[in-house]
């Protein structure tokens, strides 16, 4: 079906005409025009929800290279249909935000909305393309399109910094993915997806299987910011904020977690994969609350939270991949629920993170400072806000009534089983992901009560905010209602969201347990008195006594000071390299000419030389030389001496005399050579170039002597005399090989076929015109390049104003 | 004849990158022509050495000499002319505006 | 600059008509006999190089008032535009055809496309070569 394909190049289209629409209609706000973009892909996409919820999929390709096995080819299928919902649904609202957030004076909103839709399309590409490398292209999209976003306010160091940053690693760890992609595609024979994962079990055993896997994962944690890769996501928050809702919390950065799912079905029920997606995922969740609790900033502790979420998606996806280990099989079913549970997880932290977002951002725009330690006492002022920022985090911090408490539940019932799981060792470490999650989950309710009573409850201070704090406007204030409305409807309603969306997406990612009894859980808020609730009872009771004792356990941070970070590291690493790379690069490029021409001509001398000789090729083979008569001995002797003797005269004048004697000798061997053409044509350009010469001796010093040490001029003769050699050699094989017919004959037949008798003038005019016509070009060029190097002249000091 | 054209052409070449290697700006361009003279010696003589007439169609000879490379040694002509005269307006124009003819003292680190 | 070289100058004033009608005969015998564009257009701009050898570039150029770089440029379009007329007939870009015509005076006469081709590289080369004579020459 082509309308997917259409649909994923709508908003890339409109990113370009943005600007041109900004030009001719100045009065507009561009995010009205923008907002229809995202409103018609929801509606699109929503209304694929009945054909993908009866379990079909829609697939389509248009072939682009052939040759390659390079097409663009789409596949919509239950867990993409979830990503293109929140691509889309997200996006809309944050549209709709960003038109209350930014000013149309202040900001470039062209640039803005441009970059912005052209992430949507790209994002749309990632999570419905089929094919490996134009997933590629659309996933090294989706990381541009971030860095043109996080450097928006480009004035800023911080955000220059922070765009980069993200830039490299999601960069770089695009590439290993490419390489893992390129891996696949050698073991399978296709770029295919689906192809591939049906073809899961005869490539298991492949030696690049794993190394593929890893490679993979390399991509999926830099994108998803997992631990060590998670320091971009604090600093991209130099973003605008409707920038970090979208793309740093709800869409972009679970690409990773996406590409994980989409990989399931082929690498699960590896040990390998099971281990690095769950333990990196485990740990980025308890690495990130942790240090969640300690940021001042909101916007950081959001980030770090997102950190944390991601991780605890991440880790899901892992403990489910054990399902697949073995086969599907009814005993194994029970781990098929963490993947539920992660999918699930990952609906509601769009909805409630993209809301605590988009409070955050109304609270530094009506306050002007987004510090914790400044803020305090908003409750009255912004009541509206305040009761946002309550669902939002008490959402995240696993309460009910909010969607966040069962998925949470679920989180908690996966790592319990996970801890009875008789596969990959996992009977002596298996305790460790139920204590992980537990004391991860007590930091994530300690900084989610931290974003609503530090901001809103304790004394007000007015003294300490830059603006008088007023109530958002109701633009601004819709988008995170809304999102809030959604965060209280799937707690009671979650089963609504399975049965569409969450049960076809399972299918997809693991089609082997298709239509099993159990396969697809009821979720309910209610179980029983069991180990998950009295686990959350155990968090909001540990968590509400460590809040209060904030201060006095707060030195445990002092164990991770700032100079040890792995932000540091990366600093450093950064420093180096560029610093190496220039002291490396000063070493040779000397900016001396006959430097370089040493490394041409040594490097030519090593590879052509080292390949005669190993090859074996040097063939001397003089029986067909024709004669040698007494006039041609005499020339070859005079052009002889003449050569050497430039190189020992006194004046540049003697020296291009004797270039000349040189030329002219070519033009009388071309005679005897039979090539009146030639002859003519060098005699008169010969007599050009030394009048050339001397014209320019005219405004030129006498040369001035060579350096005669031995130190200088021995490395120059043995490279002279070595490149003489090698020509010699070359020239002797070539005429003592002869391997191939001669074309030449066919141009002898240059009167039939084009008219003239004069074999070499019908080639340069009429078989090889084309070389003609582009010399003729490149003597043009040359002349062009004479004039203006002679005759324009910057004006003083112009250089100086270039350089500014 | 070709081996000794092609010594001869070995000993230019050597000349040649001699003279590439100096200091003095008017030495490289000289041998810069001197390799261009050096190469056109050797298409030449790539194409076999006096194997027949002058390659224009008529009725005395049956046999010519090969076309190709004579076509091909018009056009490294022109082209070597252009890039000679390009070097000299080059080397000129940086006189005028550095003062020097010396490679040594030409690199800057200015601009980079 | 230059001494009044009168020898040179009278000498150069017939010698230089030799060149150009030499130029212009190889220029046109190219087809059948040595010459062709290439040598046609030097051979021509070596007799203008010649009359600013003997006459400085200031008379010279009062004398034949022409751009040299139009030239130039002249004749690098007179060979792209000829090699495209070949497209108009459905030919690849560049081809060439020839035909022969018996006209009055001249008898059996040939005329082929390839010689406006050739007139463009000649025309091309003659302005580049003394575009860069003078170039250098000029600026003192």
């Amino acid at each position: 079906m082509i309308s997917i394909h259409a649909f994923i190049l709508i908003p890339i289209l409109t990113a370009f005409l943005i600007p041109f629409i900004g030009k001719q209609f100045p009065k507009w706000h561009l995010g009205w025009v923008t907002l229809a973009v995202p409103i018609l892909l929801f509606s699109f996409f929503v209304s694929k929800i009945p054909v993908i919820s009866a379990n079909r999929t829609i697939t389509g390709s248009i072939p682009w290279i052939r040759a390659l096995d390079l097409h663009f080819a789409v596949y919509l299928d239950g867990l993409s249909l979830i990503f293109t919902l929140l691509i889309a649904g997200v996006g809309s609202l944050v549209v709709l935000y960003s038109i209350f957030y930014l000013s149309k004076e202040k900001e470039s909103l062209s640039h803005f909305y441009a970059y912005l839709l052209l992430f949507m399309g790209a994002m749309l590409g990632v999570v419905l393309s089929d094919n490996l490398m134009v997933l590629y292209l659309f996933w090294e999209l989706t990381s541009i399109s971030s860095f043109l976003l996080i450097a928006f306010w480009f004035h800023r160091k911080k955000s220059r910094y922070g765009a980069q940053k993200s830039f490299l690693i999601t960069v770089g760890g695009g590439i290993a993915m490419l390489v893992g992609f390129i891996m696949l595609q050698v073991m399978t024979a296709t770029n295919s997806v689906q192809e591939i994962i049906a073809m899961r079990d005869s490539i298991q055993d492949h030696e690049l299987f794993v190394p593929a896997l890893v490679l993979i994962l390399l991509g999926a944690f830099t994108k998803s910011a997992q631990f060590p890769f998670h320091i971009w996501l604090p600093d991209a928050m130099e973003a605008p904020t409707p920038v970090s809702a979208y793309l740093h919390s709800a869409t972009m950065v679970k690409a990773g977690l996406f590409l994980v799912a989409r990989f399931t079905p082929v690498f699960g029920g590896e040990a390998t994969w099971f281990w690095l997606v769950s333990g990196v995922g485990i740990f980025t969740m308890f690495w990130g609350s942790f240090t969640a609790v300690r940021q001042n900033d909101l916007k950081a502790l959001l980030a770090y939270s997102t950190i944390s979420q991601l991780g605890l998606m991440m880790s899901l996806f892992g403990l489910g991949s054990a399902a697949l280990q073995g086969g599907a099989s009814i005993d194994s079913i029970i781990y098929t629920q963490a993947i539920f549970a992660a999918l699930f997880h990952l609906v509601n932290h769009a909805t409630f993170k993209g809301a605590l977002f988009m409070v955050v951002g109304i609270v530094d725009h009506g306050v002007g400072t987004r510090d914790v330690r400044k803020l305090g006492g908003l409750l009255s002022l912004m009541p509206i806000t305040f009761t946002l920022s309550v669902i939002g985090s008490f959402s995240m911090a696993g309460l009910p009534p909010f969607n966040g408490f069962l998925s949470k539940e679920m989180f908690f019932t996966a790592v319990l089983n996970a801890h009875e799981m008789s596969m990959f060792s996992m009977d002596t470490w298996g305790l460790l992901f139920p204590v992980i999650a537990w004391i991860g989950s007590i930091f994530t309710f300690i900084y989610s009560m931290f974003i609503v009573f530090r901001t809103f409850l304790r004394p007000y201070r007015r003294e300490r905010l830059e603006k008088d704090p007023h109530e958002a406007s109701i633009g601004m204030l819709l988008s995170p209602i809304i999102l809030c409305t959604f965060v209280i409807l799937l707690f009671f309603f979650p089963n609504l969201l399975s049965k569409y969306l969450l049960a076809p997406a399972m299918n997809g990612i693991l089609p082997t347990y298709q239509n099993m009894e159990g396969f697809i859980p009821k979720i309910s808020a209610w179980h029983g008195f069991n180990l998950e609730l009295l686990m959350t009872a155990g968090v909001v009771i540990l968590g509400i006594i460590l809040m209060n004792t904030y201060r006095f356990w707060n030195v445990i941070y002092d164990l991770f000071p700032e100079k040890r970070s792995l932000d540091r590291g990366y600093q450093w690493l950064l420093a180096a390299s560029e610093s190496g790379s220039k002291k490396a690069t000063d070493h040779y490029m000397t900016g001396f000419l006959p430097n370089y021409l040493y490394y041409i001509f040594g490097f030519l001398l090593l590879t052509v030389g080292g390949t005669l000789f190993l090859s074996g090729s040097i063939v001397f083979d003089p029986s067909n030389d024709a004669p040698v008569s007494l006039y041609e001995a005499i020339f070859v002797g005079i052009m002889g001496i003449t050569a050497v003797g430039i190189l020992f005269a006194k004046s540049r004048m003697t020296a291009t005399l004797l270039n000349g004697v040189l030329g002219y000798s070519i033009a009388v061997f071309f005679v005897l050579f039979k090539a009146p053409d030639l002859a003519l044509t060098q005699l008169v350009v010969e007599t050009v170039t030394t009048v050339l010469f001397l014209l320019c001796f005219y405004h030129l010093p006498e040369w001035s002597k060579e350096d005669r040490s031995w130190k200088v001029r021995f490395p120059k003769i043995i490279l002279s005399i070595g490149m003489g050699a090698l020509t010699v050699l070359i020239a002797l094989s070539v005429q003592g090989n002869n391997l191939f017919e001669s074309i030449s004959s066919y141009f002898e037949d240059s009167y039939e076929l084009a008219g003239g008798r004069n074999i070499v003038n019908t080639i340069l005019g009429d078989f090889r015109a084309f070389d003609t016509m582009l010399e003729v070009v490149v003597l043009f060029i040359a002349g062009i390049g004479v004039y203006t190097l002679v005759k324009l002249k910057a004006p003083q000091g112009g250089d100086k104003i270039e350089r500014k | 004849m070709e081996t000794v054209i092609t010594l001869l052409v070995g000993l230019l070449v050597s000349v040649a990158t001699y003279l590439l290697l100096s200091k003095n700006v008017i030495r490289v361009v000289l041998g810069s022509a001197i390799l261009s003279h050096a190469i056109h010696l050797l298409l030449i003589t790539m194409g076999g050495l006096k194997k027949g007439g002058v390659p224009i169609l008529g009725d005395k000879v049956e046999t010519y000499v090969d076309a190709l490379p004579q076509a091909l040694i018009l056009t490294a002509i022109v082209i070597s002319f252009a890039v000679t005269s390009f070097f000299l307006a080059l080397m000129y124009r940086t006189y005028q505006s550095i003062g020097t003819d010396n490679l040594h003292e030409m690199r800057g680190t200015n601009d980079e | 600059m230059r001494e009044n070289d009168l020898i040179l100058q009278t000498v150069s004033k017939v010698a230089v008509f030799i060149i150009l009608t030499f130029g212009v005969y190889l220029f046109l015998s190219g087809h059948h006999n040595p010459g062709g564009g290439f040598i046609g257009g030097l051979t021509l701009s070596s007799a203008f190089v010649l009359l600013y050898l003997a006459f400085d570039v200031e008379s010279v150029n009062a004398g034949i008032p022409l751009n040299y770089k139009m030239v130039a440029a002249i004749g690098v379009l007179i060979a792209i535009f000829t090699g495209m007329g070949s497209l108009l007939f459905g030919r690849a870009f560049l081809s060439q055809s020839s035909a022969y015509f018996n006209l009055p005076v001249f008898g059996k006469t040939g005329f082929a496309t390839v010689t406006l081709f050739e007139s463009g590289i000649a025309l091309g080369v003659v302005g580049v070569v003394i575009t860069i004579m003078i170039s250098i020459s000029e600026d003192v």
